[in-house]
């Protein structure tokens, strides 16, 4: 076998020789391709498994860690029938398809993450999205984001599965790899959870939903590429997504699922029938037989490799008792959908393909799921690192003219509002939707019990980039941060690693340090992670996007009625600030904006002053107004989007010693909200704020935003204008 | 007083419909769309959706569901229809309703809260509300643009069958900013903003629930 036989398949000469150590004899051509798909980064993790060892995975209220189709965390214990109630949760990249043909890349990314949930036999109840774009003075990047979110909008929408969140960034290092990530939650009773098992020798393995067709063909490899130029070639790698398909066999798989009709079931996403088959099998230590003649198939001419390696959509893995095929054939026909039976478990542990009596292929399974190369990659910090951290920030910070910046900054694409990204989401089907988009976090209400769980997706990338430890953390602090806003409880993290390319030491740096950092922080806050997705190669033309974990987090709140919102409420509430404002505007939007760099040293994480805000948020939440977390752009533009959403201006006045007005009101430090209380909760509330940094920064009320600081008046504007500037900001750079 | 939801493949309002008509008093089934018969009910809810998956033309495949034609049967007899969103869609393709619902102005998917002016408050449907009474209820959809002929328009106007008009410019571009219309015999509603999504002030209002309460108490056949 020549060299080039493994390289098309993806492998490299060290892996082709571990092959051949494995099964004792050179592999055909089909198993070959199996064990490319299976190796590929995107499905084995070889390059990322040894650090995301790191992260905590368990915790009291874990119920399902990593290695499943979807983690599952308890929301409320004991209070309903059938078990705990708890959500399945996981978010997963589309990039690659994406910055190829976004709308259906974006629509694919969706229909996949809703599979893996309701493989877990959860209904699914909210979806969130991070996308991230290169900046809209190209009309390239402008397309893609028009076309990610018509992709987005148009599969949940069908589904009936509101998008209740998400963040939309711009930034150059996405232009030509934009990155399209989709979270997916879903509730279930703890004992009515599924698993990816393929267990009872002699049960009949079932291929239910679409035809397998040729469509997505290596699309795991593809993803564990560089982009180029030559990409437009690989629109045959990207899947075609049919959500009228998988919404039929969502209603047709909890059907059966609550019927228990099924043993294991597991979706086919990446490498198709070959990670499903292989990966159902593995975790059950069993074996798995399938006919490729018993495939139901939507083209002629489709070579076995072809079949194996299909990545067509909404298509489901189920394995079943032989007496209850027919039942389930019923329950699919009724839905118009067909239901074949493919394969049998097996006692001898190995992953086989037949055509008829043929053996074309058979491998250990678990050669293929769980013997690829562990990789630990060597790292080096890059130069840019102490470099940028040392930068001169003296412009931004004496930067004057307030008002005239705070107009420019809140209306760039990054602060505007998201309305237009929102607005095609329909956010408010399933009549669960208590805090909709545009706040800090999502709430949901939960049956049968008052609690609600909030929902937040959340990176910095800037700062990940500046400092991918600090970063990493900040993610994680900030993703919390909005949950706690809202008065829940955070419990566990999903997440996206979007990096470059691991086999470059300054990446590979890059991701050990900002995983380094997400485990301190998930540690600190108790909140696991119960499972994620691992998307390397995001370059173009040789060039890395920022790297960019993606965390998506998931809270509890007791009393879902009492939730918190952005939004001023009242004439008269008085307005603060709980935390302390440093002098950070290193990495900060207004130094981007003015400068066109990013640089400086990322704003400080106190692990307990961070833990502290959120606790006084979540135990102080019925006595406040309005609560919303400072991030981006700083104090100033948390205050503006409070009185853009409530409708009512604020009359501020304070003092702090040793900060310019630049920096008191643009500055990014770490563990701030911004609260209004009305009078008369305002003595219990500073009661609980005792131990905590704040300051009094005045009243809500007027049609104006005006701010005297240090005896200065700095701002002075018409709430209109404001209003104006950050609702139409984003469809204005369109 | 029984309601009936009837489930499309691509149904996705069916659950909402169910909760909102149970809210207000109703017993209230689900109904297959291969069922042949829709019998012994008060009220027939064609819910939101995406039948068919909208492919074809949205409404246009559902309309020939084995169902369809007892829910033309039923509104016949005088039995009381409600359309929501895909369901109002449903109803023009099966010519319950006039008119037709075009791809919005802009050409996207739109889904927020809006204002609705109750046109109408002596059908069997907005009882509840008193004449000229703003309403705010979510809208969801990407075809939501009501076109009528000028003959159309006309008798709409005319008789009174304008039930609910976007307070606003409305979004969608609907001629006279209709957002739901009447049959000429009062028992056929279809209406683009979904009042299932606002019938309990946890999801931001409760404005929605006077149409199921309407229906509660005068949405018996005359």
């Amino acid at each position: 076998m020549t060299d080039n036989v493994f390289s098309a398949h993806g492998l490299t000469e060290e892996e082709y020789t571990r092959i051949l150590g494995l099964i004792d004899r050179a592999p055909n051509y089909l198993e070959l391709a199996l064990f490319g798909v299976m190796w590929s980064e995107h499905c084995s993790y070889k390059n990322s498994k040894a650090q995301l060892r790191k992260f905590p995975t368990s915790g009291e209220n874990i119920v399902q860690g990593p290695g499943e189709n979807a983690g599952v965390v308890r929301l409320d214990r004991g209070a309903t029938v059938g078990g705990d109630l708890c959500a399945a949760f996981k978010m997963e990249s589309h990039n690659h398809p994406s910055a190829i043909e976004p709308y259906q890349g974006a629509a694919t990314g969706v229909g996949g993450i809703i599979r893996d949930i309701f493989a877990m036999g959860a209904r699914p109840v909210a979806l969130l999205d991070s996308i991230r774009f290169g900046t809209l003075s190209s009309s390239r990047n402008a397309e893609l984001l028009r076309g990610v979110v018509k992709g987005v909008g148009d599969y949940g929408n069908c589904m009936g599965i509101p998008t209740v969140g998400g963040e939309t960034v711009f930034h150059d290092s996405y232009s030509g790899n934009p990155l399209v990530n989709a979270m997916c939650v879903g509730l279930v009773h703890e004992a009515h959870i599924f698993k990816g098992r393929a267990s009872g020798v002699g049960n009949v393995v079932m291929l239910v939903g679409a035809r397998t067709g040729r469509d997505g063909i290596k699309g795991a490899s593809f993803a564990s590429e560089e982009l180029s130029d030559s990409d437009p070639d690989k629109r045959p790698n990207v899947q075609v997504g049919d959500p009228f398909m998988e919404k039929l066999l969502l209603e047709a798989s909890l059907e059966v699922l609550e019927a228990d009709l099924v043993v294991g079931i597991q979706d086919l996403g990446a490498a198709g029938l070959t990670s499903s088959g292989a990966e159902m099998a593995g975790r059950a230590g069993s074996g798995v037989c399938i006919d490729i003649d018993k495939i139901p198939l939507r083209e002629t001419g489709m070579e076995p490799w072809e079949i194996m390696l299909s990545e067509s959509q909404e298509r489901m893995l189920m394995v079943v008792e032989p007496s209850k095929v027919d039942h389930i054939a019923a329950v699919f026909e009724k839905w118009d959908l067909a239901a074949s039976a493919i394969g049998e478990v097996t006692g001898d542990g190995n992953f086989t393909i037949k055509r008829g009596a043929e053996i074309l292929a058979s491998i250990p399974a678990k050669f293929l799921t769980d013997d690829a190369p562990v990789n630990v990659r060597p790292y080096s910090e890059p130069e840019y690192f102490r470099k940028l951290s040392n930068a001169d920030l003296s412009i931004t910070r004496n930067s004057n003219d307030i008002p005239a910046l705070l107009l420019r900054l809140i209306a760039t694409p990054n602060i505007a509002s998201k309305r237009f990204v929102y607005r095609q989401y329909d956010s408010t089907v399933g009549v669960r939707t208590v805090v909709r988009p545009g706040g800090d976090a999502a709430v949901m209400r939960l049956p049968g019990t008052e609690k609600g769980m909030a929902l937040s997706v959340d990176c910095n990338a800037r700062y990940v980039y500046l400092n991918p430890r600090r970063g990493g953390a900040i993610a994680v602090a900030e993703a919390a941060r909005n949950v706690a806003c809202t008065g829940a409880r955070p419990l566990a993290i999903t997440n996206c690693l979007n990096f470059g390319n691991p086999e470059k030491p300054e990446i590979y740096w890059q991701f050990v340090q900002a995983t380094d950092g997400m485990a301190e922080a998930c540690e600190a806050f108790n909140t696991p992670v119960t499972g994620g997705n691992v998307s390397f190669y995001n370059e173009y033309d040789g060039v890395a996007i920022y790297p960019t974990p993606t965390i998506g987090m998931v809270g509890v709140i007791d009393d879902v009625a009492k939730a918190v919102t952005i939004g001023f409420k009242h004439q008269g509430d008085a307005v603060l600030l709980v935390g302390e404002t440093l002098d950070e505007l290193g990495a900060s939007e207004l130094h981007y904006m003015l400068t066109g760099r990013d640089e400086g040293a990322v704003p400080r994480l106190d692990f307990a002053a961070e833990k502290a805000l959120h606790s006084f948020l979540i135990n102080t939440a019925p006595l406040l107004a309005s609560a919303h977390d400072c991030s981006d752009g700083g104090v100033i533009v948390t205050i503006v989007e409070s009185a853009a959403v409530g409708g009512l201006g604020v009359s501020l006045k304070w003092r702090w010693e040793n900060l310019s007005p630049a920096a008191a009101l643009f500055s990014e430090s770490q563990s701030r909200a911004v609260i209004s209380v009305e009078q008369k909760n305002l003595p219990a509330v500073l009661d609980a704020l005792s131990a905590l940094p704040y300051t009094m920064l005045g009243t809500v009320g007027g049609d104006r935003v005006s701010i005297e600081y240090n005896g200065a008046a700095l701002v002075n504007c018409p709430l209109s204008d404001l209003t104006n500037a950050w609702r139409s900001g984003l469809e204005a750079a369109l | 007083m029984r309601a009936a939801v009837v489930v499309f493949p691509g149904s996705n309002c069916d659950r909402d419909a169910l909760r909102a008509a149970e809210l207000a008093g109703f017993d209230v089934r689900f109904v297959w769309h291969k069922e042949s018969a829709v019998d012994g009910f008060d009220l027939i809810v064609l819910p939101g959706g995406f039948s068919f998956g909208d492919y074809l033309r949205t409404g246009a495949i559902a309309r020939w569901s084995p169902i369809m034609s007892d829910v033309v049967r039923q509104a016949e007899r005088g039995v009381m229809v409600l359309g929501i969103c895909n369901g109002f869609q449903i109803l023009t393709e099966a010519g319950l309703l006039p008119g037709v619902l075009l791809r919005n102005k802009g050409l996207l998917f739109l889904s927020e809260d809006v204002a609705l002016r109750v046109e109408n408050a002596s059908t069997a449907f907005t009882s509840a509300y008193k004449r000229g009474q703003t309403i705010r209820l979510p809208i969801a959809h990407g075809d939501g643009n009501y076109y009528v002929d000028a003959e159309g328009l006309k008798r709409l106007e005319g008789e009174g069958r304008v039930v609910f008009r976007y307070a606003d410019e409305p979004p969608n571009g609907a001629l006279n900013g209709i957002a739901g219309i009447i049959n000429e015999r009062g028992n056929v509603l279809g209406m683009m903003p979904h009042p299932e999504r606002h019938c309990e002030d946890i999801l931001g209002s409760h404005d929605g629930k006077g149409v199921f309460e309407s229906l509660m108490k005068d949405g018996v056949p005359k």
